[in-house]
C-alpha cells in the first residue's frame, strides 16, 4: 500500500528547476493544457498554488464534452427523446444541458437512455435488443474515436441492422491550430500536449505545429509529478527562446502512435470540417463516417436536421474552453452555474474546466480575474 | 443546530435545481441528496432529533438509537462482499459510529418474481455469518415478492437498534483546533470493487470491497479511548463527504494531508482510469474518527489492535479557520478545498 504521496526527492527536485527557470524568464509566462484529464489532475494535486508566480497553467479546449458545440448537443438530446430509441453514452453527457434538458431529464421521464463504458457495448445492447434503435453518443478526441469506429466494424461484421452512431469526435491538432491563427491574442509560450490523444496519434502529429508557429509542444502524463516535469520543460524551453517538440511521456507516447488505432479510426471515418463550442467551425477538425459507412450514421438513419447554434445566455464556456477567460470571470459561476445546477457543459464534465475549479477551489481565484490577453505578456 | 448548519453546503452553492422528477443521483447520499431532503423530507418530517441528519436518531431519553438503511446495490455479489454482508454491516455501522451497541435487526426483503433460489439462499447464508461477527442478531423481519422485472432480482431494508454506551461523550460540538482526523485503513475500494463488478467485468482486478461490521473495532477504541469526539463511517460520498460534512457543521477548517491518506496503489490505479477522486468513492467499512491531539497514541494503538484497524493512521486535523471548509495539502506541496460530491458517480454501491 502506498498513500497518494509523490516521490519527495523527485518533486523537490523538480520544483527547484522550475523555480530557476521561472526566475531566469524575468517575464510571465503561459502555457495551455490541452487536455481535459490533464485539468483534473492539475486541479486535484493543488498545481496552481505551488507554480511560481509568473507561470500559469491554463485549460484549452481539452475537455471532449465541453467542446461539442451546443447544436450537436441540442441534436443529441432531441433523438434521445424519441420513443423507439435506446441511446448509449458515455456517462460526462448526461447532465450536459441542452435548449430542452438534459439526458438525465429525459431518463427521469421515462427515456431510454444507457450509460455504457465501452461503445462495444451499445453493439452489443443492440444485439440484445433487436426491435430497438441503439444510437452511440459518441464524443471524444482522437482517444475515444477508434473505438468509436471498432463498434462501427463489429456492428458491420455481426450484421447488427439496429446499431447507429452520433458521432461528434473531434481533433485536436487543427484545434490548436486554429487557436494560433490568432497568434496576436493567443499569447501562449507553450501547449502541454495530452497523454492519452498522443498515445494514439503520436508525438510526430505536433511537429508542424512547432514547425509552423514556433510554439513548443511537450506531451505529458497525469501524475502530479509527471505533469511538473512537463512544466518544468516548457519553461526551460521558453527561457531559452526555443520551440521545440519534447515527448515528456516516452513510456506511453512512441513517435507514430498507436498504428493499429490509427488504421480502425481512418478506415471508417475521414476528417471533415466540424463545429466547436465557441470556437465555431474549424476545417477537418472533426471526422464523418466514410460513405461505405452511411448506413450507422444516425444523423441519415433518422433524417437529423442540425438544430442552429444557441449557446446559453450569458455562458462563457466557449471563452474558457479557448482560454479566453478564467471561470470566475463569468458572471454565472459558482452563482447560477454550479455543479449541482449547471448551465454550461464546463460545469457538468468531470473534465470541464469551470468543474474542476468549482470542486477544487470553489470561487476563489489564484490569479486575478482579468482576461488572458492582457496578463500574458 | 438548524436545518441549514447540518447540512454541507459548499461555497457559492445555490439552493439547487427544483427537477420535477427524482434522478438517479438524488439518491447518491451527496449534495443533490442534502437538497432533496432540504426541500422534500425536512420541512414536513424535520424535528430536532432528524434535522441533526444523523447516522442514527436516538429515543427514550437517548438511551436507544435505531437506524434504517435500503440496499439495491448491483450486483448483488461483487468482490469482497455481497448485498447481504453490507446491509448487517451497515447498519451495525451506522449505529456503532453514533456510540451505540447494535441489539437487534429487523430486515424486509423485496424479492423479484423469478429470482433465483440459490442466489436468495446465498444472500442469507451471508446475513447470517455476518451477522456472528457483528455478534448481532436479525430478530424479526418482512417479505415480499413483486412482478419479474421489478427490484433487480432483491432489495433489502435493514433498520437495527442500538443501546448508547455508558461514558462515551461523541459530540461534534466539542471539537476544537488541535484535533486530530483518524482512519481504519485505506480508503475507496468497495465502490472501486462495485463498480468494475459491474461495468468492466472482464476487468481482471485484486480490489475488494471492505464491507465489515465496524462494531468490534470501534468497541475497543471506545474501551481505550472513551473521549472520542465524532465518528462516521465513510460510506458513499467516501472519505471527501465526511469531512466536507464535519467542516460544514462544526464551521472550523478541516485539514487532510494526502500524503498521510492511504489508498492501495490497484485502488489509485483504478481511480485514475474511471477519471474519479479516491477521496470521493465510497468505502463500507472506513470510519472517520476525530480525537484530541493527546488521545492519538492511545486511538490509534487501540484501533491497530484490531483486524479491521491494522492499518489505522492519522489523516489530518482541525485547524485554525473557522471558515466550515475542509481543505487538501497535496503531496506536491499544494492545496486545495475538498468538497461532498455532487450526486453519484457510481449508482448503486449499497
Amino acid at each position: 500500500m502506498k498513500s497518494i504521496a509523490a516521490d519527495k526527492q523527485n518533486l523537490d527536485a523538480l520544483m527547484a528547476r522550475l523555480g530557476t527557470a521561472a526566475r531566469r524568464a524575468s517575464r510571465r509566462l503561459a502555457f495551455m493544457e490541452v487536455c481535459g484529464t490533464h485539468t483534473t489532475s492539475a486541479f486535484r494535486c493543488g498545481l496552481q498554488s505551488v507554480l511560481p508566480e509568473n507561470v500559469r497553467l491554463i485549460s484549452g479546449p481539452g475537455c471532449p464534452v465541453c467542446v461539442t458545440s451546443q447544436a450537436d448537443i441540442d441534436e443529441l438530446i432531441g433523438l434521445a427523446s424519441k420513443q423507439a430509441v435506446v441511446l448509449c453514452t458515455y456517462g460526462d453527457m448526461l447532465r450536459v444541458p441542452g435548449r430542452s434538458g438534459s439526458l438525465e431529464k429525459i431518463r427521469s421521464q421515462g427515456g431510454r437512455i444507457e450509460v455504457v463504458y465501452s461503445s462495444l457495448d451499445a453493439v452489443a445492447l443492440a444485439q440484445r435488443e433487436p426491435a430497438h434503435q441503439v444510437v452511440f453518443a459518441a464524443v471524444g478526441f482522437e482517444t475515444t474515436a477508434p473505438s468509436t469506429a471498432a463498434a462501427v466494424y463489429q456492428a458491420r461484421e455481426s450484421g447488427v441492422k439496429n446499431f447507429s452512431v452520433l458521432a461528434s469526435h473531434k481533433r485536436i491538432i487543427p484545434a490548436m491550430r486554429a487557436l494560433l491563427a490568432d497568434r496576436e491574442n493567443f499569447k501562449v509560450d507553450g501547449f502541454l500536449c495530452p497523454g492519452h490523444v498522443s498515445v494514439v496519434i503520436g508525438s510526430n502529429a505536433y511537429l508542424p505545429i512547432v514547425r509552423d508557429y514556433s510554439v513548443s509542444c511537450v506531451i505529458g502524463g497525469f501524475e502530479p509529478t509527471l505533469l511538473l516535469s512537463a512544466l518544468t520543460c516548457l519553461c526551460e524551453l521558453a527561457v531559452e527562446n526555443k520551440a521545440a517538440l519534447v515527448n515528456q511521456y516516452p513510456q506511453a507516447v512512441t513517435p507514430e502512435g498507436n498504428r493499429h488505432a490509427q488504421s480502425l479510426l481512418m478506415g471508417a471515418f475521414e476528417p471533415a470540417d466540424a463545429r466547436w463550442r465557441g470556437m465555431g467551425a474549424i476545417p477537418e477538425s472533426g471526422y464523418n463516417l466514410r460513405t461505405e459507412f452511411a448506413k450507422y450514421d444516425a444523423r441519415i438513419r433518422f433524417g437529423l436536421i442540425t438544430p442552429e447554434e444557441r449557446e446559453p445566455k450569458g455562458c462563457l464556456c466557449g471563452q474558457v474552453i479557448s482560454g479566453k477567460v478564467e471561470p470566475p470571470t463569468c458572471s454565472l459561476f459558482g452563482r447560477a452555474c454550479t455543479p449541482v445546477n449547471p448551465i454550461g457543459p464546463c460545469m457538468v464534465s468531470s473534465e470541464g474546466t469551470c468543474a474542476a475549479w468549482f470542486k477544487y477551489k470553489g470561487r476563489l481565484s489564484p490569479y486575478s480575474e482579468t482576461p488572458l490577453q492582457e496578463t500574458a505578456v | 443546530m438548524s436545518i441549514k448548519e447540518t447540512l454541507s453546503v459548499p461555497l457559492g452553492s445555490t439552493s439547487g435545481p427544483r427537477l420535477s422528477r427524482v434522478v438517479l443521483a438524488h439518491g447518491g447520499g451527496g449534495q443533490l441528496t442534502d437538497a432533496l431532503l432540504r426541500e422534500a423530507v425536512l420541512p414536513r418530517l424535520g424535528n430536532p432529533m432528524l434535522n441533526e441528519l444523523l447516522d442514527a436518531g436516538f429515543a427514550a431519553d437517548g438511551q436507544y438509537a435505531i437506524t434504517i438503511d435500503g440496499y439495491v446495490v448491483q450486483p448483488l455479489f461483487f468482490p469482497g462482499g455481497d448485498i447481504g454482508r453490507l446491509a448487517i454491516s451497515g447498519t451495525v455501522n451506522d449505529l456503532a459510529v453514533c456510540g451505540c451497541r447494535p441489539v437487534g435487526i429487523a430486515m424486509a426483503l423485496i424479492l423479484a418474481e423469478g429470482l433465483e433460489r440459490r442466489t436468495l439462499d446465498r444472500v442469507m447464508e451471508s446475513v447470517s455469518i455476518t451477522a456472528k461477527e457483528a455478534d448481532v442478531s436479525v430478530i424479526t423481519g418482512d417479505t415480499k415478492v413483486v412482478g419479474r422485472g421489478h427490484a433487480d432480482g432483491m432489495y433489502l431494508t435493514t433498520a437495527g437498534i442500538g443501546i448508547r454506551r455508558q461514558g462515551t461523550r461523541l459530540n461534534a460540538g466539542d471539537i476544537a483546533s488541535g484535533d486530530v482526523l483518524l482512519i481504519n485503513g485505506p480508503i475507496g475500494e468497495h465502490g472501486l470493487a462495485v463498480m468494475l463488478a459491474r461495468e468492466m467485468p472482464e476487468v481482471d482486478s485484486v480490489l475488494q470491497s471492505d464491507a465489515a461490521p465496524l462494531n468490534g473495532l470501534i468497541d475497543t477504541l471506545l474501551n481505550a479511548v472513551p473521549s472520542v469526539l465524532f465518528m462516521r463511517d465513510a460510506t458513499r460520498s467516501g472519505l471527501a463527504g465526511v469531512a466536507a460534512d464535519l467542516a460544514a457543521k462544526t464551521q472550523r477548517q478541516i485539514i487532510l494531508d494526502e500524503e498521510h491518506i492511504p489508498v492501495r496503489t490497484e485502488a489509485l490505479h483504478a481511480a485514475e482510469m474511471l477519471g474519479l477522486d479516491p477521496l470521493d468513492i465510497a468505502n463500507e467499512g472506513k470510519v472517520v474518527v476525530v480525537v484530541r491531539k493527546g488521545d492519538v497514541h492511545a486511538a490509534l494503538k487501540a484501533m491497530r489492535s484490531h483486524p479491521l484497524g491494522r492499518d489505522a493512521c492519522e489523516i489530518g486535523r482541525v485547524g485554525e479557520a473557522r471558515d466550515g471548509l475542509c481543505v487538501l495539502n497535496t503531496a506536491i506541496g499544494g492545496r486545495r478545498i475538498v468538497q461532498k460530491p455532487y450526486g453519484e458517480q457510481l449508482p448503486r454501491i449499497c
